[in-house]
């Protein structure tokens, strides 16, 4: 079954280095000497990459996004497992309507729920800051991480934690020895995962930050100024190497996670032994 | 003879489960024996597994009590129970090697060091799996998988064993050859074991008892002939084994009974609480029939020992190891006779379709049932 | 163990997720809903509440405002129609023709994906700022004499990178559905004489439709509500229905205005996700 007339491996080639030029130019522009983006580059250097750490205010903002991301990520992977473990082995009226409702943020544009966390933060006469961009953060990820978790649970056989009671465990003790281990990578992931969307989200951020920006938020700031310019495509160019690593990191868990429960137990065995 | 017997190991009593409008077990009032090895029988969705789950204490029964050695055990939860069990996809941890597997109940019981390595290998013996405690779930065979899961469950010395279809993933080989060695290794160990099936031979062949069970109800408790020979229902009778049905009415009652089918041919049964004007339907097990050319030493009708029918054959089918032949017996119905094909030739009848022949059986193999 | 325990143990896990949720998802929706109902941008937040429908009136009565919300809607089409058409070819690629090894190619795929929305926008804007680096590479290269304006912000640009932006999150549902489809069908049309661009136009694709089309949907919705883009590369030109919204509750405060806006938006989406899409697609296409 040759399609003789369709180049399509080209074309998917040639889409991927679309894709990537972008972001290459970008990455160009940050060793750029010149604080103009134009081409011819006018040379090459490394200074951006140094006054990095010297601009306080940037530095505060990648502190800042940091927290916020861990923060939130870790809210959102604790919410998320526990509504994962409600939605799989539990019987309960309203399932329905508690996934579409924890999913909501997938659909809805987040320049609504943006503004209505900044209406409902006014309301309570809750100032902006860090923490509020933290509380709309664990809202946004928490679907990705229930949905990473979930997928888990489902292939997960409920036998499992019958078997672990007939041999005597009690809840704690089955969620502990049994649950636990095996859903452990999905959690790594979820939380990964819920880290990764917070760190770069700007659309909510942006409207319910304080005087502390996030990154994005302060990268954005900066942008109007040319002068800037190369600082802030230096940070980019240092932010995306960092997403990437993080992106390989959660690929190589998710190898784990599909593989044969021999491997994943290789894995969490050195984990459990001496449960 | 003991004049005590000993206490039933596991007793239900009136038990019933409801799932909303469902109802999955009804009013169930079983006794097991010690040493027992008792199945649940029945089609999927009678209500089996919902009573063995509801003796290892994962489901809680909606009426009636659960009693362990006689004592009640119906409100405690499942970890309380030291009841073993095997499940029908063996659900051993995988991501624990099967050393750790028969270790988990040991551990969670603080035993520790040399006293829980020996009986972990004690156990593996008993399955005859030495020498695997290494390896992963993931790395083991069907077979393999499900001997782990038993040494799991009685290594802890458990004074029941429940199995909710363990063989039912298992090729028909390896099952039959396991269906022996459970069997065998029940009678060793001279543990309890609650067994549940939907496969009537598998009940048949293990069991020293067993419940047939339809729809959430026990239909009948008893060993496996006579629930084999004598069925209590045309449930029974139609899920065990095969049966040939007749419809009928009886006639009189007494040392015998007689039974007009349709059509107007009589048979004849033993002694049974009937009453004349009664609608029955009688059953025969075809291996419990014969064919003859001519009526025998009987004449047409009623007489002696045997139950003798005029037909005409209408189909037979070559099994290997037997014939059967669809016999018409007129408006009464169709009966199927399975001829062993090493019946010497002159105790055989060679017929063909079109024939016509005589089926006669015992009086004393024919069965009455009301439903 | 009995049925109090398990409702007991379910409200345990329960109750977090609901509690939190409820409070920080559902109760501000249901604020700015409630809140575009209040007239009047003055006094405090909840003193001078006047219970109104005029934010509404001024919605449907304004002409710039439907205009915009057209517009955005003809964007987003756009958009999750060339978004669409370009993934197509690569999904079919990948489940196709790459089949077993498709996990790595896939990952390349989704890498500018995950790394960043904000920073693939930013590259477009650095890209099509006021040098320029398109014009400036052309006009350096010597291919045109003069900056060609639409590489400037604009909402042709928007367009340019919403699509840049989403072409490799839809081919995941187009492969989704392509994988799905029964090959030996395509053999059976292949055994009744089909030619493979027969069974691609007349199989392949009336079977994929369906999940084609709600993988569009998923691009459409989020966009047509987009307000970043426009931000950074839209100009004076590319405003969509998302910037508007913004405004009202940023420069010109006119905050029940900005909720009634919103809140247009929520419902629309809100129909559009119950008619067209199932939660259970959404799973298998975020994995």
């Amino acid at each position: 079954m040759r399609h003789r007339t369709w180049p399509l491996p080209a074309y998917y080639f040639a889409l991927l280095a679309l894709l990537y030029l972008p972001l290459a130019i970008l990455l160009l522009f940050a060793f750029n000497s010149g604080t103009i983006l134009v081409f011819p580059l006018k040379g090459l250097t490394l200074r951006w990459f140094g006054q990095l750490f010297a601009t306080e205010a940037l530095m505060r903002s990648l502190r800042n996004s940091l927290l916020v991301a861990a923060g939130s990520s870790v809210v959102a992977t604790a919410l998320a497992t526990c509504g994962a473990i409600a939605f799989v082995r539990f019987r309960f009226k309203g399932k329905g309507l508690f996934i579409t409702v924890a999913l909501l943020p997938l659909y809805v544009p987040f320049v609504v729920l943006g503004v209505s966390l900044l209406l409902f933060f006014s309301t309570l006469g809750v100032p902006r800051s860090l923490l509020t961009i933290g509380a709309a953060h664990s809202v946004v990820s928490l679907p990705y991480a229930l949905l990473i978790v979930t997928a888990r649970l489902v292939g997960f056989d409920p036998h499992l934690e019958e078997a672990a009671m007939s041999l005597g465990a009690n809840y704690w003790q089955t969620l502990r020895r049994v649950i636990l281990p095996l859903i452990a990578p999905a959690i790594v992931a979820a939380w990964l995962t819920a880290f990764t969307v917070s760190f770069d989200e700007f659309a909510i951020a942006n409207l319910v930050v304080g005087r502390e920006p996030t990154l994005p938020v302060y990268l954005y700031s900066q942008l109007r100024m040319t002068s800037r310019l190369p600082l802030v495509v230096a940070m980019a160019a240092v932010v995306m190497v960092g997403t990437l690593s993080i992106f390989l990191a959660l690929a190589w868990l998710r190898r784990i996670l599909a593989s044969t429960p021999a491997s994943a137990a290789g894995a969490t065995s050195a984990l459990t032994a001496r449960a | 003879m003991s004049a005590i017997p000993p206490p039933p190991a596991v007793r239900l009593e009136a038990v019933s489960k409801r799932f909303g409008e469902h109802t999955a077990v009804e009013t169930v009032t079983l006794a097991i024996a010690a040493g027992e090895f008792f199945s649940l029988l029945g089609p999927s969705g009678c209500g089996k597994t919902t009573t063995l789950r509801i003796v290892a204490g994962f489901e809680t029964p909606s009426a009636g009590s659960v009693f362990l050695n006689e004592v009640e055990i119906t409100e405690r939860p499942a970890h309380l129970r030291k009841i073993g069990m095997v499940f029908q996809h063996y659900a051993l941890f995988p991501h624990l090697s099967v050393f750790e597997n028969i270790a988990f109940p040991l551990r969670l019981r603080r035993t520790e060091g040399g006293d829980m390595r020996q009986r972990v290998s004690h156990a593996l013996e008993m399955v005859r799996l030495p020498g695997l405690a290494g390896r992963m779930p993931a790395q083991l065979s069907g077979g393999q998988q499900q001997r782990v899961a038993l040494a799991r469950a009685l290594v802890f010395h458990p004074s029941v064993v429940l199995l909710d279809e363990p063989l039912g993933a298992l090729d028909l080989k390896l099952r039959k050859a396991m269906q022996l060695e459970l069997k065998t290794l029940q009678r060793e160990i001279g543990l309890t074991f609650v067994y549940v099936t939907h496969d009537q031979e598998e009940a048949l062949t293990m069991s020293d008892r067993m419940a047939v069970m339809d729809r959430g109800r026990v239909l009948q408790v008893g060993d496996p002939r006579s629930i084999y020979e004598r069925p209590a229902s045309r449930f029974v009778a139609d899920f065990i084994g095969v049966s040939n049905f007749l419809p009928g009415r009886v006639r009189e009652v007494g040392v015998e009974a007689t039974i007009e089918l349709d059509g107007g041919a009589v048979v004849r049964a033993g002694p049974e609480q009937l009453t004349v004007g009664q609608t029955v339907t009688i059953a025969v097990r075809p291996e419990r029939t014969r064919l003859a050319g001519a009526p025998g030493e009987a004449t047409v009708g009623p007489e002696g020992r045997w139950n003798v029918l005029p037909g005409v054959i209408r189909e037979l089918i070559y099994t290997g190891s037997d014939t059967q032949y669809f016999v018409e017996l007129g408006p009464a119905g169709v009966v199927m006779v399975r001829v062993p094909n090493d019946t010497p030739p002159e105790g055989r009848h060679q017929a063909r379709p079109g024939e016509r022949v005589w089926v006669r059986w015992e009086v004393g193999s024919t069965a009455v049932l009301l439903a | 163990m009995s049925v109090v325990d398990q409702r007991a143990r379910l409200w345990a896990v329960l109750a977090p997720p609901v509690l939190w949720l409820g409070a920080l998802l559902v109760l501000p929706l249901l604020l700015l809903c409630a809140f575009s109902f209040r007239s009047g941008i003055g006094g405090s937040l909840f003193g001078d509440w006047i219970v109104t429908l005029d934010n509404y009136r001024t919605l449907a009565a304004s002409p710039s405002f439907l205009e915009l919300l057209g517009v955005s809607v003809g964007i987003a089409l756009v958009v999750a129609l060339v978004a669409t058409l370009l993934a197509y070819p690569v999904a079919y690629y990948l489940v196709f023709r790459v089949r077993a090894r498709a996990g790595m190619y896939v990952a390349l795929l989704l890498i500018p994906f995950w790394i960043s929305y904000l920073l693939r926008v930013m590259a477009w804007k650095v890209i099509l700022g006021s040098g320029g680096a398109v014009n400036g590479f052309l006009l350096w290269a010597g291919l045109i004499h003069e900056p060609i304006s639409i590489f400037f912000y604009s909402r042709f640009a928007v367009v340019i990178t919403l699509i840049y932006v989403w072409t490799p999150f839809v081919a995941l549902p187009i492969m989704a559905t392509l994988y799905r489809i029964d090959r030996s069908l395509l053999e059976a049309a292949a055994g009744l004489g089909a030619t493979p661009a027969q069974r691609f136009w007349r199989v392949t694709v009336p079977l994929s439709l369906p999940g084609v089309v709600a993988g569009a949907v998923m691009v459409f919705i989020p966009t047509v509500g987009e307000y970043v883009t426009p931000l950074l590369v839209g100009g004076s030109t590319g405003a969509m229905y998302g910037n508007l919204i913004q405004d009202f509750f940023g420069r010109s405060a006119n905050w029940p205005l900005g909720a009634a806006l919103a809140v247009v938006m929520l419902v629309g989406t809100l129909v559009l996700v119950g008619a067209t899409s199932r939660i259970s697609r959404v799973e298998r296409f975020i994995q």
